[in-house]
């Protein structure tokens, strides 16, 4: 999709554009800014238009301060102040004006992303402590818990800021953004066909869709036709990424119900998932195989990938069965973490935690990309909102999803894996796909000289990490792991 | 009610024979290090090092004039792009993954390489048995983490090596640190360090920790572990693959050889 049907907005047509994009039943996506000449930035405005394949973009060219839409759209709330904390912009009635991508006590010379910042300049961190909202009346009572950022286990860093009366929680506040790594400022000079490796290497177990989103976006700009094979590859490998995380899932959650065989078996499923990614393409995480134009190599799924799987389908069944059946399991997940509709669609949510609160979206089945348009696909919904319809819907997608390559596995058509790719000058393009946690996005912008303008990435987890702890304020510390756990959060490919 | 304990029982042992006896470790298909046979390189080619993200292969000038390639697989994310670029097959694709190493330079391809040094061996011998660490992920892409926690899955099974993951860096004897290092993680990575209690060693593990990786130079990374905390085992890759960490573990402990010297796999 090159974004040529753009429309452009004075900073003062925002809000009633945002507005009238709600009542019409859209859906605001995300905010990004570049700069297209060094003297002039631009903001641009992601949307879902209903029942439209093409995703709508709105230009604005910022004079002064910006009318922060988060009024309008909540979940723009975290955009704006990526944008101010990296661009310098300002936007202004924007309920929460503190830091968020770079830490507060962290003072740039300028803006990471103007193009005067001086090359070759890290930032360094003071600690200082982040902004938390005041508990009104809060009496000597309250307990303010510090967690992280090094936690327990092998996990990932950020910090969780806890207000507890004993096991009552009355305020959670995460602290994200240790892990940022300034990763879309790496993808600039780049050319096309290098910066797949950067992107494969944004969100490690998002590999795939963070490959994939990029090639589509880099195809769209070049105007580039993928060939069929490659496209049915693609959509077998996004199928076994998913497999792999939402087997993980699996076994995270039993951990945190403490269902220790549960536990176990997750894990081993998705060791021999993750076995099976190896032998297929000789990385666990599926790497080194995408590319703009289609694959860097042909693979061999034939004639024995489809018999390893069917192997996992009937093993993961009695597995999905088992915890099903499972009380002391099921009793710690029904009510808990409980996500309404209404905030999980104002606050954006996205993927299986979107759609265990009723919201049918899906970007496989309404923005189709690789082959997915010419294979059939259900998408689970539940309505309870709460860890276990997170669970079911996960489920679901398990099973889904080896249909889904089986599918695939018997329409797959010969033929070559790559097409001639050939960047034009001063093109852009949008590409997304359907990642295990939900909609990743890839907006790139090609300079004069064909390499790599700008780059911004919206993960699927930036989106649910902005959602999590309204389902977590106002719970008891018990569910706190259980919650997390259902949510099935990353966060490196938030950070970046 | 599923009788978990039973089921459990009933699958059998599910972990590899692999490390205490031989076997392929589910380490079957996994593509490693690029391997470089510098008798096939082309006069003048510069092909891989045009192609290597990283700067994981440079051009460097010879003893006798001209210009040589430096291969530093510290560098190396794995990407195979140079496997591809050359037009001679001088860099071809391995299985090659055991590449953890004590020293820096063995990670630096060698024409001839070096006898191996033992020198921290003595040191370590009260730890032999058994080790704790603490992870700490200094900005990673969590594809490090994803194989760490895989260590504790049933088939690699961590624990029947005397090896453990703890909560605390004071009963830590190893600080394992993934990662480039972020201006934000290097304050909270050096107080888990000043946390643990003599004698207590480092290990990076994967490429962003040994030097940087895709994210090194940038406004908010650094080089990794260098010039933050002293090292004692080096082990690239992207991300390494559980086997790896294993066996760079057991040779922390001296009870695995280091496999590799001046870049290359030697037995």
């Amino acid at each position: 999709m090159t974004l040529s049907s753009d429309m452009q907005l004075l900073p003062e047509q925002l809000g009633d554009a945002a507005s009238r994009l709600r009542d019409r039943g859209g859906r605001m996506q995300m905010v990004y800014a570049w700069y297209p000449e060094p003297d002039r930035l631009e903001l641009r405005y992601v949307v879902t238009e209903p029942h439209q394949h093409a995703f709508g973009v709105w230009i604005c060219k910022p004079q002064g301060a910006v009318p922060s839409l988060a009024g309008i759209w909540p979940l723009m709330s975290w955009y704006e102040r990526e944008v101010t904390d990296l661009f310098g912009v300002d936007f202004h009635d924007h309920p929460q004006p503190q830091r968020l991508v770079l830490h507060e006590g962290v003072s740039p010379v300028r803006p990471p992303f103007d193009p005067n910042y001086p090359p070759g300049a890290t930032l360094a961190a003071e600690p200082v402590k982040q902004t938390i909202p005041e508990i009104a009346g809060a009496q000597a009572d309250v307990q303010l818990l510090p967690f992280g950022p090094v936690r327990a286990d092998v996990v990932e860093s950020a910090e969780f800021v806890f207000f507890y009366i004993g096991e009552a929680i009355l305020h959670y506040q995460p602290r994200l953004f240790f892990k940022h790594r300034g990763m879309e400022k790496r993808f600039e000079g780049l050319p096309a066909d290098r910066a797949v490796i950067l992107a494969e290497r944004v969100s490690g177990v998002g590999s795939v869709a963070h490959a994939l989103a990029y090639c589509q976006a880099a195809e769209a700009a070049a105007n580039c036709t993928v060939p069929p094979r490659a496209l049915f590859l693609r959509v077998l490998l996004a199928e076994l990424e998913r497999l792999y995380n939402h087997l993980h899932y699996f076994g995270h959650l039993c951990h945190t119900t403490t269902l220790k065989v549960g536990e176990a078996e997750g894990k081993l499923l998705e060791e021999r998932a993750k076995q099976l990614n190896s032998r297929l393409t000789g990385s666990r995480f599926l790497r080194n195989l995408l590319t703009a134009g289609g694959l860097r190599r042909d693979l061999s799924p034939e004639g024995w990938l489809g018999d390893e799987l069917e192997k996992l389908r009937q093993d993961f069944s009695t597995y999905a069965r088992r915890m099903e059946n499972t009380g002391s399991h099921l009793d710690r997940l029904i009510t808990t973490g409980k996500l309404g509709r209404d905030v999980a669609f104002d606050q954006g949510a996205t993927g299986p935690v979107d759609r265990a609160s009723g919201l049918d979206r899906d970007l496989r089945r309404d923005h189709p990309y690789a082959a997915y348009g010419q294979l059939p696909l259900s998408v689970a919904v539940r309505k309870d909102g709460d860890a276990h319809a997170r669970a079911q819907v996960r489920m679901a997608e398990t099973e889904t999803s080896i249909a889904l390559m089986q599918s695939a596995l018997s329409l797959l058509p010969d033929g070559p894996v790559r097409a001639d790719f050939a960047v034009r000058p001063r093109s852009e393009g949008l590409g997304w796909a359907e990642s295990p946690r939900g909609t990743l996005f890839y907006a790139v912008h090609f300079d004069s000289g064909g390499k790599l303008a700008r780059v911004k990435i919206k993960s699927p987890s930036f989106s649910n990490w902005r959602v999590f702890p309204y389902t977590v304020h106002e719970t008891n510390m018990m569910d706190y792991a259980i919650n997390e756990a259902s949510f099935g959060l990353t966060i490196a490919g938030c950070d970046r | 009610m599923p009788l978990w304990t039973l089921i459990g029982l009933l699958e059998g042992k599910q972990t590899a024979a692999w490390p205490l006896r031989d076997g392929e470790g589910g380490q079957a298909g996994f593509i490693g290090m690029p391997r470089y046979h510098p008798e096939r390189c082309g006069e003048g080619c510069k092909a891989c090092a045009e192609a290597c993200p990283t700067h994981a292969i440079t051009m460097r000038p010879a003893d006798g004039g001209g210009e040589r390639l430096e291969i530093d697989y510290g560098r190396c994310v794995v990407c195979q792009l140079c496997t591809e670029a050359c037009p001679t097959q001088a860099m071809t694709p391995s299985s090659d993954w055991a590449f953890g190493v004590r020293r820096r330079e063995d990670l630096i391809w060698q024409e001839r390489s070096d006898s191996p040094s033992d020198a921290h061996a003595k040191a370590r011998n009260g730890f032999r048995r058994s080790l704790h660490i603490r992870h700490v992920d200094a900005g990673s892409c969590n594809g490090c983490e994803s194989d760490l926690q895989a260590l504790n899955n049933p088939f690699y099974n961590l624990h029947r090596l005397g090896i453990f993951f703890t909560a605390s860096p004071r009963f830590a004897d190893l600080l394992l640190v993934t990662g480039p290092v972020t201006y934000a993680m290097l304050n909270p990575l050096r107080a888990t360090y000043e946390a643990m209690p003599e004698p207590r060693w480092v290990m990076a593990v994967g490429t962003c920790a040994v030097s940087g990786g895709v994210a090194e130079g940038g406004y908010a990374c650094g080089h990794g572990l260098e010039g933050v905390l002293p090292v004692d085992v080096y082990l690239p890759g992207c991300p390494p693959n559980p086997a790896a960490i294993i066996q760079a573990l057991l040779m922390l402990l001296d009870r695995m050889p280091q496999r590799v010297r001046g870049g290359q796999l030697v037995e």
